[in-house]
């Protein structure tokens, strides 16, 4: 049996308020996504020029720094989940999830104990739904990252790192600070408006990219202050420009995923608003009907009595 | 004369990047400046640190440079730097106020941005 007209009516009116929600965040995660990408590419000169630094230093001096060296046996895992704050776009947030917790089920089988750090609500609150012991979290940053964001993380991250090695289980070691032995990052990378992809990196022990290539002779280059200082000083800064990038492409593909989540939403809500449209006319048509039968019968009904 | 390439890269952004007849700053080790054919050299900026590009046929661009490293190779010179402020970007009262804050990192950067505006030795 048809819905009633009015019924119908009123589910035509919330389809269409729901396609203005929705076309309007689709507008303005549009809008965003050039901007996040924008920064994505201002940040790229910096990154580049730290590298090369690195570079330079790494063939002066003992690549010996905590950062770069493996532990023998790492008990202690750190996992840095970067989320967004708010949902409403698509698959973005279960994705990290998932790999978060592959990647936390592989650490146990291994025999660490994972640590957890999260970016944005979504992690937050799944986490703590779970009842699982989150170190810390950032929140309401996961939109619009700032470098002085990643600076605050990745001071966090490293000095938990730099405590670590002594830790056993959830017991602290000899320094009484529980740390952590490796650092995973688990984020999204912006391939394309279309493809974003959840991804899990090692950031500590790290590995630098070097640059590579044929550089001719070395350069012999003086140092101040010397080669390892300089060196030492510069690690934590390539963590932070790493930590950095990572949160700006999640931030342009939490955009593109909002994005492509809304577009589908506006046209879901276009072909409802169409298949009701189409049933209310259907519906009004055979109320018309009806009554115009109604007044023939009764008309001659009428006629028939008059005779 | 030969020109120095300058690059001068912060984290968020690019800078400013041209030629420059001569490039001065301070360095943990004392104040540097750097003509064409510098020796290659890699160096940490003091926290406060300005620089000054000098060009020719142009005025001199003071940059107030807040967590920088400098290399000089072959190439030229980049300066690396965590945030950067024009002279004509920076507003004097604002950096007066930071100059006398109590948080170091605070003060520091307050310091390079009045050094920038000259203010400041």
């Amino acid at each position: 049996m048809a819905a009633t007209l009015r019924e119908l009516r009123g589910r035509i009116r919330s389809a269409e308020s729901i396609k203005k929600i929705t076309k309007a965040q689709e507008l303005i995660a549009t809008s965003r996504i050039a901007k996040a990408q924008a920064r994505v590419q201002a940040a790229r000169p910096y990154a580049i020029e730290i590298t090369n630094m690195l570079s330079d230093l790494a063939t002066e001096s003992a690549l010996d720094h905590p950062l770069l060296v493996p532990r023998a046996h790492p008990k202690r895992a750190g996992v840095l989940v970067v989320t967004s704050d708010r949902g409403l776009c698509g698959g973005y947030n279960a994705n990290v999830l998932r790999l978060a917790e592959e990647l936390i089920s592989l650490l146990r089988q291994e025999g660490k104990t994972p640590v957890i750090y999260v970016i944005g609500r979504k992690a937050l609150s799944y986490f703590s739904f779970r009842n699982w012991v989150i170190t810390s979290s950032w929140v309401g940053i996961s939109e619009r990252p700032t470098y002085e964001n990643a600076q605050e993380i990745a001071d966090s991250l490293v000095a938990a790192f730099l405590a670590g090695a002594d830790d056993e289980g959830d017991e602290p070691g000899a320094d009484g600070i529980l740390g952590v032995d490796e650092l995973h990052l688990i984020s999204t990378e912006f391939r394309s408006m279309l493809s974003q992809n959840a991804e899990a990196r090692r950031i500590a022990p790290m590995e630098v990219e070097y640059v590579e290539g044929d550089h001719g002779p070395a350069t012999l280059f003086s140092f101040e202050p010397d080669a390892s200082l300089l060196f030492e000083s510069l690690l934590p800064r390539y963590v932070a420009t790493r930590i950095f990038s990572a949160l700006l492409e999640s931030a342009a593909s939490e955009s593109a995923s909002r994005r492509r989540a809304m577009k589908a939403a506006t046209d879901n809500a276009d072909d409802l608003i169409k298949a009701l449209t189409l049933m209310s006319n259907r519906e009004r048509q055979a109320q018309i009907t009806q009554e115009i039968s109604e007044i023939v019968g009764g008309a001659n009904a009428l006629a028939d009595a008059v005779r | 004369m030969a020109d120095l390439d300058v690059t001068i890269v912060a984290v968020e952004r690019k800078i400013w990047s041209g030629k420059a007849t001569f490039l001065f700053t301070r360095t943990t080790s004392g104040d540097i400046g750097i003509l064409p054919r510098h020796i290659p050299l890699v160096a940490r900026l003091v926290d406060d640190a300005m620089v000054r590009v000098e060009r020719e046929g142009e005025d001199d661009l003071r940059i107030a440079v807040d967590g920088g490293y400098l290399s000089v190779t072959e190439a030229g010179v980049t300066i690396l730097a965590e945030s950067a402020e024009f002279e004509s970007e920076i507003d004097a009262d604002s950096a007066r106020t930071d100059a006398s804050s109590d948080d170091l990192r605070r003060a520091a950067r307050g310091r390079a941005r009045l050094r920038a505006l000259g203010q400041l030795d």
